[in-house]
């Protein structure tokens, strides 16, 4: 139960105003989830060079001690710290050891992999969430954003969205799913794997092993229709761009925006007021069981 | 003759699942009936008070005061609710009930200085005037809502749902819509009364907050803003409503009457009271909201001792429907021809929704209606409010408490294991609370 | 004309404000400027008030309005006017779902496109919406007109009792019991009252179809079961 809000930019030019633009949409959003917020970005991506984003409940001694592993073992990567979280970036070739180091630290978790993607998520008011990470401060080409009001799984970190479980993906929701456990349960024996007891991260795991399988994203978010029971608003990331989709029924809010230069999503109207151009944009609310995509 | 084996009937195949089976394959309906659960349930008869005697000591019966007043809505409401005693109307509908019944449950509620609840269907100018302090439901259909009557009100209680059928919404049959009734919900007269199970315009808490604040602005924040639920996830369900601003929250277990709905969710859905209270209690206090947001809890209480029990197993008041119609006449032996013609017998009569109840509290007919007279049937429910307060006053001197809300969870013991799970508290004789790790 | 400026000024002085006018008040004209999607705006009033919100607004915008003529100057969020009791509400732009939800009287009228579940459980209220409106459109509807000058989405009128349905576009499909009926004179008669009310001169009566209730659930039957 939950606000979300999302933004893929068609004009370059807005690219160093991305975490600006995005950072007032997710505070606005306070009221639907005063919990725990979080958001992925999706910035600008390297060949051959990879993002990991971690984050500790002991910073200092966490990522300390992880830059002295990547010295000792020689590795080639560099850590770029932000508050609880830090970003490590690695060539292919150092891949392994570093996961290798960072599946040694139990207090370090991976928050999300990829070219493109970092997330970062903190238990508090989206506001404070937001100022502490310094999102205006960052850059990128598309953003999703998620304040949560937790239902049935706890308040902490890792119940926060977005939920990441594959290279470059993530997903939010705003809804309630009805047969996320026996989904779990049946992905877990496919040999996926579980951090919490969230039925977001059920529909986040469901897509990426659909995907995994060789289904597009637009494919997997259909064959979500039929196998993801309850209500649900998704967004979901991935490097290129992001997807909405909506259950058949479709009573959780949504509305998109669109004009020449971007693509906005929002739970509520409220979200893109101070967006550039919303006055003239084409603004609308997905229809249900439908998937809205937007890719560069 | 050899001995031959004695006919012995099924435990699983019992008589009245055989008729309804019979019943069922005969006419191809559900069976719809009123009233809350029937079958044998862990209840607040599985629990026991410890009395005082050396350890504490107790409060001189009659002499020594004992309060029973409780303060509804303070967390946000200008005008929050004084109630002289702990035990509230339940919402009941003009529609499902006669006038007069409703007349006579403000009448009762009035001069013992307690609320009713009105209903489904909307506020009648009858029962604003006999009820001193009313709440006004807001229910999914709508039906007869409109801002003077809110701003009428002496609080507003949205229903989610309801412990006879969380999760339901539910069919009147055409029967009981008679011309008025129709004219107050916008209805065909005669028609079946489809009910919605959600809200036709908000969905979830973070869409609830937003009803929530509508609703004060309407009123400009004078009413205190119930949310009532039926006990399934009393502890979700509970923390939300909490989150979403309530002031005050109902939680109603599966002994809750309705009106009208299907056996089948009657029996099947949801949980009993005694299993809601503590996990309805321990969400307040999880969001350090006990003595803020106060937690009502009604279906099956009955009695002074019931009253007593879920004051102490932590809530601020209890809400009583059924037992208020029986105060009212409902099932009275006195009928007892009457009954047998409709096929049923005092004390099982549960048809209400076909609106022929020989007591004249759940029908629309005038004969019918005519046989409860408002002023004595309010009578009769304040006599019983008033022993159901002195009962519990009693059990809260004897436990050595100057108000009744100071009863609390370790005044109690249990005399069976699933009471004693379900309430936390330690199986008579003993210091085992089951499932607690104790 | 008194101004709120709802950037400056609290949700809760713009409403106590409206709610305080007096009967018989000379200045009964207000704007609200920078409404920017805020929730409960103008909701609850009860005279003859004039109110004109200069941009788009949230959540239930005029809800439960009585007499109030309540004007929108860009796209109005869910529940709009809902259970509007009498009066006018007009959106000059788009309104999202639920939109004079449970209304019981007055006209609410919709310049954009009205989204899903415009006019659920209406009761007597009639909403003219000039483009199109979304799924389950008029569910549980009970009474009341509601006039779609565009298209209408899936399962229009679903479950429907007495109101009535005027439809000049496509109607991608009906919901269960909701049936196409003749339009006869005194419904072009009603429909063209609604049309001119809302200012619509352009839009011509005799494009429109009309539906309504089959009245086959109106009694409970186990072979109707599956459309409940």
């Amino acid at each position: 139960m939950c606000g979300i809000v999302g933004l893929f930019l068609k004009d370059p030019a807005l690219e160093p105003q991305l975490g600006a633009l995005i950072a007032p949409m997710l505070a606005s959003m306070s009221d639907r989830g005063p919990d725990s917020a979080g958001f992925a970005i999706y910035g600008a991506a390297r060949e051959s060079e990879t993002k990991l984003t971690v984050q500790s409940k002991t910073p200092d001694e966490s990522f300390g001690a992880l830059q002295r592993g990547i010295v000792e073992a020689g590795l080639e990567a560099r850590i770029e710290r932000r508050e609880t979280h830090a970003v490590v970036y690695a060539p292919a070739a150092a891949q392994a050891a570093l996961a290798a180091l960072i599946a040694a630290a139990p207090e370090l978790r991976v928050m999300a992999s990829g070219e493109a993607i970092e997330i970062y998520k903190e238990v508090g008011s989206p506001r404070d969430v937001a100022q502490r990470f310094d999102l205006a401060g960052m850059a990128g080409t598309h953003a999703i954003g998620h304040t949560r009001m937790a239902t049935e799984s706890a308040v902490t970190i890792l119940g926060a969205h977005p939920f990441s479980t594959g290279p470059d993906q993530c997903l939010v929701h705003n809804g309630s799913l009805s047969n996320h456990n026996d989904l779990r349960r049946a992905l877990r024996r496919e040999g996926l794997r579980f951090e919490t007891e969230n039925d977001t991260e059920v529909a986040a795991a469901y897509l990426t092993q659909r995907m995994a399988q060789g289904r597009g994203l637009a494919d997997a978010l259909q064959d979500g229709l039929a196998d993801l029971d309850g209500f649900y608003t998704f967004v979901v990331g991935a490097r290129r761009g992001f997807a909405v989709l909506r259950d058949r029924i479709a009573c959780k809010p949504a509305i998109l925006a669109e004009t020449d230069r971007y693509v906005a999503f929002g739970s509520e109207y409220r979200a893109l007021v101070d967006l550039p151009g919303i006055e003239a944009a084409r603004v609308w609310e997905p229809e249900p069981a439908t998937v809205y995509a937007w890719e560069h | 003759m050899a001995p031959r084996t004695t006919p012995r009937p099924s435990a699983t195949f019992d008589d009245y699942t055989l008729s309804e089976i019979r019943r069922a394959a005969a006419t191809g309906v559900y069976d719809i009936r009123g009233a809350g659960a029937k079958r044998k349930l862990p209840h607040f008869d599985d629990l026991l008070f410890l009395g005082a005697s050396i350890s504490r000591y107790p409060l001189e019966g009659y002499r020594e005061a004992c309060g029973t007043d409780v303060t509804l809505g303070a967390r946000h409401a200008l005008k929050p609710l004084r109630l002289k005693i702990p035990i509230t109307i339940a919402g009941m509908s003009f529609g499902s009930l006669s006038a007069n019944a409703k007349e006579a449950l403000g009448r009762g509620a009035t001069i013992v200085g307690t609320s009713t609840t009105t209903g489904d269907g909307g506020m009648t100018p009858e029962e604003r005037t006999a009820s001193e302090i009313l709440v006004c439901q807001y229910l999914p259909s709508r039906y007869g809502m409109n801002p003077s009557d809110l701003r009428k009100a002496d609080a507003i209680e949205i229903v989610v749902g309801q412990g006879a059928k969380p999760g339901g919404g539910g069919m009147l049959l055409g029967q009981k819509i008679t011309g008025r009734v129709a004219a107050m919900r916008d209805l065909p007269v005669g028609v079946d009364q489809r009910s919605a199970a959600r809200h036709p315009d908000w969905t979830g808490p973070d869409d609830l907050e937003i009803k929530i604040l509508e609703l004060r602005e309407i009123t400009d924040w004078e009413k205190p803003i119930f949310v009532k639920v039926g006990a399934s996830r009393p502890y979700y369900d509970v923390a939300l409503a909490v989150k979403a601003g309530a002031d005050v929250v109902v939680v109603d277990g599966m002994q809750g009457g309705t009106a009208a709905t299907q056996e089948v969710f009657i029996e099947h859905v949801g949980i009993p009271t005694l299993a809601a209270v503590r996990q309805a209690a321990q969400a307040l206090d999880d969001l350090g909201m006990r003595g803020i947001v106060q937690l009502i809890i009604s279906g099956g209480v009955r009695s002074g001792a019931d009253v007593a029990k879920a004051l102490a197993l932590g809530a601020d008041a209890v809400s009583i429907g059924t037992a208020a119609l029986v105060a009212l006449g409902d099932n009275d032996p006195v009928y007892s021809a009457d009954y047998a013609a409709l096929g049923t017998a005092p004390g099982a009569y549960d048809d209400w929704h076909e609106g022929r109840d020989p007591a004249g509290v759940t029908t629309q007919d005038p004969i019918l209606a005519a046989r409860l007279d408002p002023v004595a049937g309010g009578r009769r429910l304040a006599n019983f409010l008033k022993v159901m307060t002195l009962e519990a006053q009693t059990i809260a001197r004897a436990c050595g408490k100057s108000h009744v809300r100071h009863l609390e969870p370790e005044d109690l013991c249990a005399l069976t294991i699933e009471a004693a799970a379900m309430a936390r508290v330690p199986l008579a004789g003993t210091n085992w609370i089951p499932g607690s790790g104790r | 004309m008194r101004t709120f400026d709802l950037s400056t000024t609290s949700l809760r002085d713009l409403n106590r404000a409206l709610h305080a006018v007096e009967a018989g008040a000379n200045d009964l004209d207000f704007e609200i400027l920078n409404p920017r999607g805020a929730h409960a705006v103008a909701v609850g009033l009860d005279a003859p008030l004039r109110v004109v919100a200069r941009g788009s607004v949230g959540y239930y915008c005029a809800g439960m309005n009585a007499r109030a003529t309540v004007i929108v100057h860009g796209s109005a969020g869910p529940g709009v006017a809902e259970n509007i009791m009498s009066g006018e509400v007009i959106v000059k732009g788009d309104a999202s779902q639920y939109a004079g939800a449970t209304g019981r009287g007055g006209l609410l009228v919709i310049e954009g496109n009205a989204s899903s579940r415009c006019g659920i459980s209406m009761k007597g209220v009639d909403i003219v919406v000039r483009g199109r409106v979304g799924h389950m459109s008029a569910f549980m509807a009970q009474s009341g007109n509601l006039v779609i000058c565009g298209d209408a989405g899936d399962a229009l009128g679903d479950s429907i009792y007495e109101a009535k349905l005027f439809v000049r576009g496509a109607v991608k499909s009906l919901g269960a019991d909701c049936i196409e009926k003749e339009m006869r004179p005194e419904h072009r008669a009603t429909l063209a009252g609604l049309l001119a009310r809302a200012g619509f001169d352009d839009v011509d009566p005799d494009e429109f179809r009309r539906f309504g209730s089959a009245r086959k659930l109106y009694h409970f039957h186990i072979d109707n079961a599956e459309t409940y």
